[in-house]
């Protein structure tokens, strides 16, 4: 059994449970149906990630997220697994976006510094070009040869002023906050 | 109708600059040989489907920074891309919607002199090719039908859902791509998983279930003995093209199944040469389908 596993099951204390949570999340953009869920099974058992992966359970994130453990769910690593493919989401009968609810929790992570690296680099990236990837000044010099038009420039110094003020910009250079509860 | 008059903006994105130029080469020529005027993005940021997971705030801006570009010059835009189509899509109808939301984000726009008006509307190439061009006026420009050649197709999932935001397409059971193989008269085979997911946007966090995916849906369509797995979509080609080698050793299995563009699929078809469309950038070796179509 693995270490996020291990955490996913531990019981539950009452002490760990924020009763406020959920409210929360429904009141952010795409988290609005969460409490309609009755865990009904479609979205892991529909999952292709869940399929390879042997702790990725959306269910189960779903579960400690209405349930309130606020800090659990915000530290659970598989929370970073979902590829976004809007399965779920396309068949949730009663109409949750399930994967939205999981970019909901991921910000709310993101936000107390819990970033994984790729995101980092895309963020510098974005901010420094433009672009998402660095790209090589090879391919750019290669574009000419093959008869593609020059790219489009992207504008730092513009782009670094208009996200001034985003909170995910103010977290990321935050260090990770420590979750208690593991130490246990 | 005629595509003569069809002028797009045309927003590459950022993966395909920076790892999958054969899918912009191709596309292009095709593109221009069916008569579509592209004009290219006045200034360009991430469409911010990237940063969605870490930042939905920061999304919404980078996509709506976006598209008030585009509509100052007024014209709808074209991706090669899906997950950028999907992305300008769907911030485009949110923010269309929600006064709210509009206003908070053309907040951190008003100083650079932008505002988003929704205005503009964004399409993936295979929606311009099926909905401007027509299916009737791709078959017509078909001089070398590729009869003999089997393919298999993977949309993918952006191009399909939410099927609330993209609207195109049946996203179980997907057609549209099927037609476009179609009308250049290869055949397009079904495989089991067919809707499902590369794997792609999960590689950084981990490439394992990443590498998995991705090789089930390479088995799928090697037990159908399809030729070729055509792709739309610049980080799925990556999945199953670049990283087909790396699939190979990871589960010590061969594959070989060569990843065409559809763009290349199609340009093939209008008779064009695969130096023209960029064949000598892919990984997996396409000699073998060249030859079944007798292109050398």
């Amino acid at each position: 059994m693995t270490e996020t596993t291990a955490t996913q099951r531990k019981p539950v204390k009452a002490s760990e449970i924020d009763p406020k949570f959920k409210y929360e999340l429904t009141r952010m953009h795409g988290g609005e149906k969460l409490l309609r869920c009755f865990q009904c099974e479609t979205y892991t058992s529909d999952c292709p990630v869940a399929r390879f992966s042997d702790t990725y359970r959306p269910r189960t994130l779903i579960h400690m997220a209405k349930l309130g453990l606020r800090e659990r769910v915000l530290h659970s690593e598989t929370l970073w697994l979902c590829a976004s493919c809007f399965t779920c989401t396309d068949r949730c009968p009663q109409g949750i976006e399930v994967a939205s609810v999981i970019r909901v929790l991921r910000n709310l992570a993101a936000e107390k510094g819990i970033v994984p690296q790729v995101f980092k680099e895309q963020a510098a990236s974005i901010i420094e070009s433009g672009y998402a990837y660095k790209i090589p000044s090879l391919r750019i010099r290669k574009r000419e040869t093959t008869g593609l038009p020059p790219l489009p420039k992207g504008n730092p110094e513009n782009i670094h002023r208009t996200l001034q003020g985003v909170k995910f910009f103010e977290s990321i250079g935050k260090r990770e906050e420590k979750h208690e509860q593991q130490e246990h | 109708m005629s595509s003569r008059n069809i002028k797009y903006l045309i927003f590459l994105g950022c993966a395909i600059p920076h790892r999958v130029s054969s899918y912009e080469i191709s596309a292009r020529k095709v593109l221009q040989k069916l008569g579509l005027e592209l004009v290219e993005m006045p200034e360009f940021n991430c469409c911010g489907l990237p940063l969605d997971p870490v930042s939905h705030e920061t999304m919404l801006i980078l996509a709506a920074r976006n598209l008030a570009f585009a509509e100052q010059t007024g014209l709808n835009i074209i991706t090669l891309c899906p997950r950028c189509a999907g992305t300008l899509k769907k911030v485009n109808k949110v923010l269309k919607a929600d006064k709210a939301l509009r206003e908070q984000i053309n907040g951190y726009l008003k100083d650079s002199g932008l505002e988003f008006k929704g205005t503009v509307e964004t399409k993936h190439i295979l929606q311009v090719l099926t909905e401007d061009v027509d299916l009737e006026k791709i078959r017509e420009a078909v001089l070398t039908p590729l009869t003999m050649l089997k393919v298999a197709e993977h949309v993918g999932c952006p191009r399909l859902r939410p099927k609330e935001y993209i609207g195109f397409d049946d996203p179980e059971d997907p057609q549209t791509l099927k037609r476009l193989i179609e009308a250049t008269d290869a055949t397009c085979l079904d495989y089991a998983n067919e809707t499902e997911c590369c794997g792609a946007p999960s590689v950084g966090v981990s490439d394992e279930v990443a590498l998995q995916l991705a090789r089930d849906k390479l088995n799928n369509v090697k037990l159908v003995e399809a030729q070729a797995l055509i792709t739309i979509c610049p980080l799925c080609h990556i999945m199953f093209d670049t990283n087909e080698l790396r699939i190979e050793r990871m589960f010590q299995e061969t594959c070989g199944i060569p990843v065409l563009h559809y763009a290349q699929l199609l340009g093939l078809a209008m008779g064009m040469t695969p130096e023209e469309l960029a064949f000598n950038e892919l990984r997996v070796d396409a000699s073998k389908i060249l030859q079944v179509i007798g292109v050398n």
